[in-house]
């Protein structure tokens, strides 16, 4: 059984427990609530990805793993966009592809689609972070993979597990 | 009055629904539009459709005429016309390249190419219709003789690049191929006169070259120059000696004239170069550039000039910007948003 995991023993941090959300001083119930850092970091608080996907043994989230932290996390409403910014558990992660498409999917399936989204690893966290960064940002390749019913069966479930 | 001297507004004539997924790509039919003959182009997509839009002479609007649709079980990426307007060419992520033949206005699949292992990205015929190439994120490049009876025999399996290969486009006059890759090169391609295909120039980053993915290319009319767009964010202008090349020398080098960076804030998707000289962009940040040579720095060898950007032609990526075939400046834009958008680039007084 463990043979099949990546990372058996993964570092597991502690969840922030308490989060405050700053208040606006907009107190306008109608006003457009621009999304924020906090909320792209609930999005993307996905468990159980990276240990080994298929094993309910490490059912730990991205964010007790610190692969996604909310500093990670750059939004810029105004202009539309984000930029995620992934820590793969070890540096030859295998994984650190789909944990990059699970992370895109998610966002695609969440945020407006007026949203320009780029994803990359942390500098100098990945064995071949220039490869990885490349792939996850190339459209083509992301449509290409997201009709491949293996690769998309993968995503949903990691997707899935954030809910359970 | 010299193109980059004058005032221009992109008008909008008319936004075309239709594809319930992101459009790929466009290509205008090239015996369309002149004449008596109304403007038809084609347009494929994400919903595994292929779409036949023409205009109406009488009202001037768009509408679609043909649905191409049951034989592509995945993504088209991309689709060409034969020279002569008679077959379209579409290319798949299932892996197929079919030829659809126009008879009478319907559109029957005539032909399935298969060969490639995975996706294929780009189809394009040369200049005479006597042969196609195709591409694949397998790293090949096929050339396919058309024979009688649409029949396609593969002449040539090209290998060389080292990632997919984006895009590939013969030369407007001549039988050389142009490829451009994910692995940030553009290979010229050749017959060497004993039949025998092979790589006669690769334009990389030591030459100047692009250093990210190389998405699409295309030739100005006289077919001595040539525009490339990337991942890098930049476009750049090579240029040949179409003389030599003419009297038979295929080696005959491409070198880097210009590099236009600076303009683009995202991915650069698709460029087009139209006859008159204006090169249209469109990039993942939806909007639509235009370039023309400006005469100003002949000193230090040409320069180019952003003649208009215009921001928000769409609400998401633009994959792809094509010039019509009549004499006004027609433009068909194609995005993420899984709209087309016919334009007028129209000058102002």
């Amino acid at each position: 059984m463990v043979s099949g995991l990546i990372n058996p023993n993964p570092i597991v941090y502690e969840k922030k427990e308490c989060r405050v959300r700053s208040v606006p001083s907009n107190v306008d119930e109608y006003a457009v609530e621009p999304i924020d850092q906090l909320e792209i970091f609930d999005i993307l608080s996905l468990p159980n990805i990276c240990v080994d996907i298929k094993d309910p043994e490490h059912p730990y989230s991205l964010e007790e793993l610190k692969v996604i932290t909310e500093d990670a996390i750059e939004v810029d409403d105004k202009n539309s966009y984000v930029r995620v910014t992934f820590t793969p558990t070890v540096e030859h992660c295998s994984m650190a592809t789909v944990i990059g498409l699970c992370l895109r999917v998610k966002l695609m399936r969440s945020l407006p689609s007026r949203y320009k989204v780029d994803i990359r690893v942390a500098p100098g966290t990945h064995a071949t972070e220039a490869a990885v960064n490349k792939q996850l940002n190339d459209k083509e390749r992301v449509a290409a993979a997201l009709e491949n019913p293996n690769l998309v069966a993968m995503v949903d479930e990691c997707l899935a597990q954030s809910f359970a | 009055m010299d193109l980059v001297d004058g005032n221009y507004e992109l008008r909008e004539i008319q936004k075309l629904q239709g594809h319930t997924d992101r459009v790929w790509s466009i290509a205008w039919n090239p015996a369309s539009g002149t004449g008596d003959i109304p403007p038809v182009f084609a347009s494929c997509s994400g919903d595994k459709t292929v779409r036949i839009w023409e205009q109406s002479p009488s009202s001037r609007f768009w509408d679609c005429k043909a649905v191409l649709e049951e034989t592509h079980t995945r993504t088209v990426r991309s689709c060409a016309w034969s020279p002569s307007g008679k077959l379209l060419a579409t290319a798949s992520f299932d892996a197929t390249t079919a030829v659809w033949e126009n008879i009478g206005g319907d559109f029957e699949c005539v032909s399935t190419l298969e060969g490639h292992e995975n996706e294929v990205k780009s189809v394009s015929w040369n200049a005479s219709g006597s042969l196609l190439a195709t591409c694949s994120r397998d790293k090949a490049v096929w050339i396919w003789e058309v024979m009688p009876g649409n029949e396609f025999e593969c002449v040539s399996v090209l290998q060389g690049h080292k990632q997919d290969v984006k895009m590939v486009k013969w030369h407007p006059t001549m039988d050389i191929l142009f490829s451009c890759s994910y692995d940030n090169t553009i290979k010229v391609w050749a017959e060497d006169g004993e039949g025998d295909w092979c790589c006669v120039q690769t334009l990389s980053e030591p030459n100047s070259g692009h250093t990210s993915t190389v998405w699409a290319l295309s030739f100005n009319a006289e077919g001595d120059k040539m525009v490339t767009c990337s991942d890098d964010l930049t476009l750049k202008i090579w240029e040949t000696d179409i003389g030599r090349m003419v009297s038979g020398d295929v080696r005959t080098p491409w070198t880097h004239v210009c590099t236009l960076s600076g303009y683009h804030d995202r991915t650069i998707f698709s460029v087009d170069w139209s006859r008159e000289g204006i090169i249209a962009s469109g990039a993942a940040d939806d909007a639509i550039r235009f370039f023309v040579e400006s005469k100003d720095g002949l000193v230090n060898g040409p320069t180019y000039k952003l003649l208009l950007k215009s921001e928000k032609a769409h609400d998401m990526d633009i994959n792809s910007v094509q010039w019509g075939p009549g004499e006004n400046r027609l433009l068909a834009s194609a995005s993420d948003d899984g709209t087309i958008k016919i334009w007028e680039l129209a000058t102002i007084s």
